[in-house]
């Protein structure tokens, strides 16, 4: 899923001090799953950004919505009314969410809420971590499921870095070396002959290097 | 209102296991602590939210206590701890609203304590007293001698 956190009041007061009406608009989707953006978050950011707007005299008049999801206009539908009744939306999804409403709405101003993270899981209670870099062209296959290119801070594709303290890597000791993980799981599954395959130089041009990425599926187009 | 005729308006989310039954024993006891806290019963304080916090500020609170039961001895195990964090992130988000953190606090005592929740009420009373009233409040009165209207 999308990971993302919340932005600070000060940001958004600062962001939203041109408009008195604003719709404070979550999304039901991934920023729901990492407590950033959903039905609760649009609750208490609205309560912060109304504390902040009178002590500031500001006169923030605000709605709150959440639908299910931003990134898709179906859903967007949902919030037609209200994000027509206000002067601007503070969208509490992720980055393509912001886009999609500021998209479907051209005239009407789109803020986001929230800083757009990362693609990850959630590690542990309260703990989420990156997994995936959206590279374009998975390797997983070679590594026992576990992405260098994402988890590993230099990007090592053929071993280690040599600079990892015990199983850490060096560059964040809070981290676990992902060359470390990456010997043990193919060790485990039995292909640490995986290891010995040099791979090339990867071609980053299936990533953002070769710009913005759009997929067309003509079987599924009109 | 006047400034200096100021008296705290402080709610009190106390837990039916050990502060309510705390309060509740204080009375009976014939102990008296001040009228500016308003108890509100809750099964436990990890029923309570971030928005709860935010919400009573928001309604004029001018501070806000949590009273919950002491480390280890939660009826449901580990409420108080959930309590405990959301507090954190609730003064977190407060300050950064323009509220000064020491108008929500946690405390932690027992059923038993009735001797203990009584100065620790004082003590909330006196720090929100030294406060003055809630960042709210000041920027009405503001408004009001601007506009005398």
């Amino acid at each position: 899923m999308i990971v993302a956190e919340r932005k600070s009041i000060p940001d958004l007061v600062d962001i939203l001090k041109d408009h008195q009406k604003i719709l404070v608009l979550g999304c039901g989707t991934c920023v729901t799953v990492c407590l950033a953006g959903g039905e609760r978050e649009v609750s208490i950011i609205s309560s912060a950004l109304r504390i902040a707007s009178n002590i500031k005299g500001l006169g923030f008049e605000i709605e709150e919505l959440t639908i299910e999801r931003q990134c898709d206009n179906v859903f967007i539908e949902e919030a037609a009314d209200a994000i027509n009744r206000n002067d601007a939306v503070l969208s509490l999804g992720c980055g393509a969410g912001v886009q999609a409403l500021a998209e479907r709405y051209a005239k009407k101003p789109v803020y986001p809420g929230l800083n757009t993270s990362f693609i990850g899981i959630l590690e542990d209670r309260g703990i989420w971590a990156e997994k995936c870099a959206a590279c374009g062209a998975c390797v997983l296959h070679q590594y026992g499921g576990i992405c260098p290119v994402t988890r590993c801070a230099k990007q090592m594709l053929n071993g280690p870095c040599g600079g990892s303290r015990e199983d850490r890597c060096e560059v964040r000791p809070d981290r676990p070396c992902a060359w470390q993980l990456i010997y043990h799981r193919l060790k485990d599954i039995g292909q640490l002959g995986r290891l010995t395959q040099i791979a090339p130089p990867k071609n980053w041009e299936p990533g953002h290097g070769g710009g913005c990425r759009v997929i067309v599926r003509e079987d599924h187009r009109i | 209102m006047n400034l200096y005729d100021f008296e705290p308006k402080i709610v009190a989310f106390c837990c039916h296991y050990c502060a309510y039954a705390a309060a509740d024993l204080s009375g009976s006891m014939r102990l008296q602590y001040p009228p500016n806290i308003r108890i509100i019963r809750t099964p436990c304080t990890g029923k309570l939210e971030v928005e709860y916090f935010m919400r009573a500020f928001e309604k004029g609170a001018d501070g806000v206590l949590v009273a919950g039961c002491e480390e280890g001895s939660c009826h449901f195990s580990d409420g108080n701890f959930l309590a405990k964090r959301r507090v954190n992130y609730a003064r977190q988000i407060l300050m950064e609203a323009g509220f000064e953190k020491e108008r929500l606090r946690m405390v932690n005592l027992g059923a038993a304590d009735a001797t203990i929740f009584v100065p620790m009420v004082k003590d909330m009373i006196e720090t929100v007293r030294n406060l003055g009233p809630s960042p709210l409040a000041k920027a009405k009165i503001f408004v009001k001698q601007e506009n005398p209207l």
